[in-house]
Parts: structure tokens; sequence; C-alpha cells
């Protein structure tokens, strides 16, 4: 199974599916709503189409978007030791690093905590909302939707969130720590980057992608 | 086999990538020479009324451990220097074994590459944590941390050694005829 194009084979390319993992090829047969379709060989989920996953997905992206927007600015922790109080939001942890050579480090944090989970959303809403309206795909949105699968492991808002439990349990014998509002956004963006990792099909947005329905 | 380019995203195709495994070790060595200076310089300064005070990793948590902390000693030599040394190894092992032909199962070697590419990007917790502390504990006179020199290469090298293991391809492992009667 080295090759799809083999000449040999009567299949056409549009009824097979090739798992990205391991490559073994199978004949197209789409699962019903709920189901699963598992390579055999590597055991990676293929399909897995779910019910208005798409409308689910906006859902949670917006909810994300206002999230990201808000535990930016408000402290996510606050500390207070004998008389001295102060408090940290996500810029301020990112800025941490802006003295010299680490400046470097304080861009990368911003990006990975902050404009990496932004960019995430605004491309999923971007491929997602003409797909869910049955309207013809907005324009890149195939070179949007790869992009936007590049960009997912760096995109670490929810590393960030446990590594503020990690602080909290570090500072907690210095001084008196409490959480600031961000710290529950962050909490809640948890939960909502975890649930719509788990409600997007790839294959059934490539499929929309490639196949519009005509309205 | 040339280049052509998916008729769907754009992106380029490749049936075998070949020169994955060289990216992959170039990668890791990259890693691995940084995790070398991450270890060895302060990751945390930590100046207090009365001390000032540089350490490093594995000081930090070895210090924790003489105030009895056991178990934070414990969980931060897991996080920073158990599971960052087990992924090289993990990565070494399977970009060894997909060229060696003596290898183990294709499914956990499959299993393994899934935990070290999702595992990857957790150890960038302890750089947020060092940046959470360092825009935190600013109290003036009685206490500040800010980071050290360590933190920007320990970034460094999670970030390479996530390369690393974005750039094995793991369609790989399957080429091999399998030797455990998976079906291929």
């Amino acid at each position: 199974m080295k090759d799809m194009a083999d000449p040999d084979l009567d299949v056409p390319l549009a009824e097979l599916i090739v798992c990205p993992h391991c490559d073994a090829a199978y004949n197209l047969q789409v699962p019903d709503i709920g189901d699963k379709a598992i390579c055999q060989r590597c055991k990676a989920v293929l399909i897995a189409p779910l019910h208005k996953a798409g409308l689910k997905i906006i859902a949670l992206s917006l909810a994300t978007f206002v999230l990201i927007i808000g535990a930016a600015f408000f402290p996510f922790l606050n500390i207070d030791a004998a008389g001295n109080r102060n408090s940290a939001s996500v810029i301020d942890a990112a800025l941490a690093f802006s003295s010299g050579p680490l400046l470097l480090l304080a861009l990368a944090t911003a990006g990975l905590i902050l404009f990496v989970p932004l960019i995430r959303v605004v491309l999923t809403l971007y491929v997602l909302v003409p797909i869910v309206l049955d309207l013809p795909p907005a324009r890149h949105a195939m070179r949007a939707f790869r992009l936007s699968e590049a960009l997912r492991p760096w995109s670490m808002a929810e590393i960030f969130a446990l590594g503020c439990a990690v602080a909290l349990v570090k500072v907690a014998d210095l001084a008196t720590v409490g959480f600031g509002p961000a710290f529950w956004m962050f909490g809640g963006l948890v939960v909502l980057i975890v649930a719509q990792d788990s409600f997007l099909c790839r294959w059934s947005v490539w499929n929309s992608l490639e196949h519009p329905k005509k309205s | 086999m040339g280049k052509q380019i998916c008729g769907r995203c754009g992106h380029k195709m490749v049936s075998r990538d070949f020169g994955s495994l060289q990216r992959v070790w170039a990668f890791w060595v990259v890693g691995l020479m940084c995790y070398v200076p991450a270890n060895l310089y302060p990751m945390l300064k930590t100046k207090t009324l009365f001390q000032n005070d540089e350490s490093t990793i594995v000081g930090g948590a070895v210090e924790l451990a003489h105030h009895g902390a056991y178990g934070i000693a414990f969980i931060i030599l897991l996080a920073s220097v158990a599971i960052p040394l087990a992924k090289f190894w993990a990565i070494a092992f399977l970009a060894v074994s997909v060229k060696s032909h003596r290898a183990a199962a294709n499914h956990s070697r499959q299993v393994m590459y899934e935990i070290v590419e999702y595992i990857g990007r957790w150890s960038m917790i302890d750089i947020f944590v060092v940046a959470i502390l360092s825009s935190l504990v600013q109290l003036k006179t009685l206490a500040t941390i800010n980071p050290g020199p360590a933190s920007i290469f320990f970034a460094l090298s999670v970030i390479f050694t996530m390369l690393s293991a974005q750039a094995f391809d793991s369609r790989m492992i399957w080429d091999e005829p399998a030797k455990d009667g998976d079906p291929s």
C-alpha cells in the first residue's frame, strides 16, 4: 500500500481513505453520526462525525475568544506578603522576561499562550462559519484550516493554566496568594479547548470544504 | 520520487519523507545541546531580605528536599529532568528503530510516538511557572524573583524537542512487515 496512485488499483481515489499515521489504505465508508471509523492497524481515529459538531465548535470558539481576551488583561494571581501587594496578568507574565536577551522568550511566551490560541480561534471561525451556514467555503479556507491544524501543538493556553496552579503551590508558603478573575477564565478555557478538540472531526471538515453543499 | 502538491490543502506530498530522519536528528541534537546549559545555569534568581539565591533545576529540587518537601522535589525532578531525558531517549529509540530491523512491536512504537508528541508541549510548563513567579513576586525589598539564563535554554530545548518529534514520519514505523502478527 505504498503508493496510492497504483494503476492496478481499480477503486477511484475519491473512495479511498489513507490513515495519516500509518498509511494503511481503506475503502471509504462514512460512519453514522456518533460512530467512529478507526484504523485497524494503528487504532487512530479516522472519521468521527458528531451531530451539529460545526455549530458546537463555533459556539465554543466564540466563548474561547472572549475568555482569551479577558484572561489577557485581568490579573490571574495576586500576592500579599506583610503589606506588600502585587498582582499579575498574563501580559505581565509574558513581559517578565523582557530584560535583555530574554526578550525573545517574552515574545515566545506571549505568542504561545495568547496569540496562537487567538489565531486558531479566528481561523476556525473563518473556516467553519460558511460550512455551517451552507455557504460556499471562504477564500483560502483550506489553507486556513491547514494552518490552524499546524498551529495546534503550539497553542498552550491550557498548559499555562496548570502552570498557575504549580506557581501557586510554590509561593504559598512565602506569601498569601489569591486567585484573580483571569485564573478562573483560564480554568474555563482548558475545558473549552479540550471540548472543542473532541468535537472536531478533521475528515468531515476537509470533506465539506471539498464538496460544499449546493444551496 | 518528485514532490507533488496535495490537490486539497496545497501542502507538498511525499510518499516517504527520507529527509525526515535527518531533520529528527538535527533538531534532537540542538535540543540536547540546549538542555545542558538549561541545567547548569540558574533557572530562578530569588532575592529575599537576607539572602540572594540562584538555584538550578536540580539544585532547587535538592533544596526543597532538605526542607522536607520531598513530594514537590520529586515532582520537579520528574517533570524537569526525568521526562525531558525520557523524551530524548524515546525519540532516539524511534529514529534508530526504523533503521535497524530488530524493532519492537509496531503498535507499541506508535503508542510511544503519540505519547512523546503529546507530552512534548507540557514541558513548557516549567517556563510558564518561571514567567508567572517572576511577574508575581516583585515585592520590592521583601522578595523578588527573576528569571535566570537557564529559562531561555530550557524553552529552546523544549521547542527543538517538539520540532524533532514532529519531523518524525510515523508511517515509517509501519513500513517494515510486522513481526508481531499485525495485519499490514
